[in-house]
């Protein structure tokens, strides 16, 4: 069964379990001041916004990964790997997670900023407490499926030599040719690890969305 | 043939008193459709007056431009003495500004045809949401404020129910409650109980009934429920084409309407 190939993949795992987290966070706050900016009424906030999320979402993620890591030393301006690789991922999700910030602002009733601004609400405040708080509920799905899609991309970092799970993996297989065993066992350990995830967001939708109650 | 503008002396506030809202020449169009066709419009403070008139003649939208939810293309507003659309600036008028607008709208409040609650906030919030974040009223006496306006609207029971969990008529309470907290000057109610089950009207017309009787506030109360109308107004407007075709206190607009309009209109709505 290959058991002992585990204490290495488990130290991948860690960091393969970092890389989403710390990814994820950036990429939420990314996803929401680009959602936002689309939305916002002046139109060169709108623009940079729209630039943003058009050139992420219309370039290859590893491509974008290589140009932080090999070109931007170029520069003058050297990423570690872990940093280039979370930027490539955060920018990258942001820019699929901007789309859905916008389309969970926009699918809020127009009846609710009606009533915000019968109770003469200014704009910043109708959309902290009224617009986002619903927005939130709807963005919560499509968030879920977008942070496995993106546990499951942190192993492209293995092409940057950050040695997260599938690099172990990969190492482990060219010292012990043992392929079949080591490449099975990554595939169960992303599950793992992406199962649980989208439970957790699952319970965090019910939890969130008990306001619809009966 | 010109259509019978509004006779001034119909109006049942005492010449010399400032309206409360005064519509002068506004025009708002849709496209080829006008809908508010330079309209002459006035409210004495504390008036209570009921706009009548067939769909799509433009009722609706005198509540939504005095909300500032629809922008007029032309004409102007004012409430309590302040143009709405429009700042003094110097001896000029400019268009008012985000600033200027929310000075203005603090004097008026809307319940909406299809309530509009906040459905992430529980009754109690809703009702404290606006005096808590808007009018920066402390929480405890906002709470208690909220307390007695539900239990006025008959909902003293359901302060931590979602809007989702309350019935028609008990969310449309909770929407009045929820502008009474406010305290405008003036009220719009944007027919009210057009979006209830027939058994459920009667709960929210009696509880406007109570307000109206009470008070100092003036109300502008689009319906289509004529009966309550009579009994409610001091005036009746009865709109058509974008224009007041007809005015004057419920008693002579029911019983002897002048305008041809009006009386097609009544004999149509009285009949069914």
């Amino acid at each position: 069964m290959g058991f002992d190939l585990l204490p290495i993949l488990l130290r991948g795992m860690w960091l393969t379990v970092q890389l989403t987290l710390v990814s994820a966070g950036f990429a939420l706050i990314i996803a929401l001041l680009a959602g936002i900016g689309r939305l916002a009424p002046w139109r060169p906030v709108r623009w940079l916004a729209g630039i943003y999320v058009e050139v992420f979402r219309g370039t290859s993620i590893l491509v974008q990964m290589f140009w932080f890591f090999f070109a931007l030393p170029l520069f003058g301006i050297t990423l570690t790997p872990f940093v280039a690789g979370v930027a490539a991922l955060a920018l990258n999700m942001g820019a699929y997670g901007a789309e859905i910030v916008r389309g969970a602002i926009a699918s809020v009733p127009k009846g609710q900023i009606e009533a915000s601004i019968a109770l003469n609400m200014p704009p910043a405040l109708r959309m902290r407490r009224v617009v986002l708080p619903q927005a939130f509920v709807l963005m919560l799905p499509p968030f879920g499926n977008l942070i496995v899609e993106l546990l499951k991309a942190t192993a492209l970092v293995s092409l940057i030599t950050l040695p997260d799970m599938t690099f172990r993996g990969v190492a482990l297989q060219q010292t012990t040719g043992r392929t079949l065993e080591i490449f099975t066992w990554l595939l169960v350990l992303y599950f793992a690890l992406a199962y649980p995830l989208t439970r957790f967001v699952r319970w965090v939708e019910k939890r969130a969305s008990a306001f619809r109650g009966a | 043939m010109p259509v019978p503008t509004a006779d001034p002396t119909a109006r049942t506030f005492p010449a010399g008193t400032e309206p409360i809202v005064r519509f002068e020449k506004v025009t708002k169009r849709f496209g080829h459709l006008t809908v508010l066709d330079e309209l002459d419009f006035e409210v004495a403070p504390g008036e209570k007056t009921a706009i009548i008139g067939p769909s799509g003649s433009g009722k609706t939208t005198i509540l939504r431009v005095l909300m500032t939810l629809v922008k007029p293309d032309s004409g102007r507003v004012t409430v309590d003495g302040q143009y709405l659309y429009h700042r003094r600036v110097g001896d000029k008028l400019l268009p008012a500004n985000q600033k200027h607008l929310r000075e203005v709208r603090k004097n008026i409040g809307m319940v909406f045809q299809h309530f509009n609650l906040f459905p992430h906030m529980k009754v109690l919030r809703n009702v404290t949401e606006g005096p808590i974040h808007v009018l920066g009223v402390p929480r405890k006496e906002a709470e208690e404020q909220a307390t007695d306006l539900l239990e006025k609207v008959g909902l003293g029971d359901k302060h931590d129910a979602f809007p989702g969990q309350l019935s028609g008529g008990q969310k449309q309470r909770v929407a009045i409650a929820r502008a009474l907290a406010m305290k405008p000057k003036v009220m719009l109610f944007d027919e009210v109980t057009s979006a209830l089950d027939p058994e459920l009207v009667g709960e929210v017309l009696g509880i406007l009934r109570q307000i109206a009787a009470e008070g100092e506030m003036s109300m502008l109360i689009v319906t289509h429920e004529m009966g309550f109308a009579r009994d409610v107004a001091d005036r009746v407007v009865f709109f058509d084409a974008g224009q007041v075709a007809e005015e004057g206190p419920p008693s002579k607009i029911f019983s002897e309407p002048e305008n041809e309009r009006t009386q097609a209109f009544l004999k149509a709505v009285l009949e069914h």
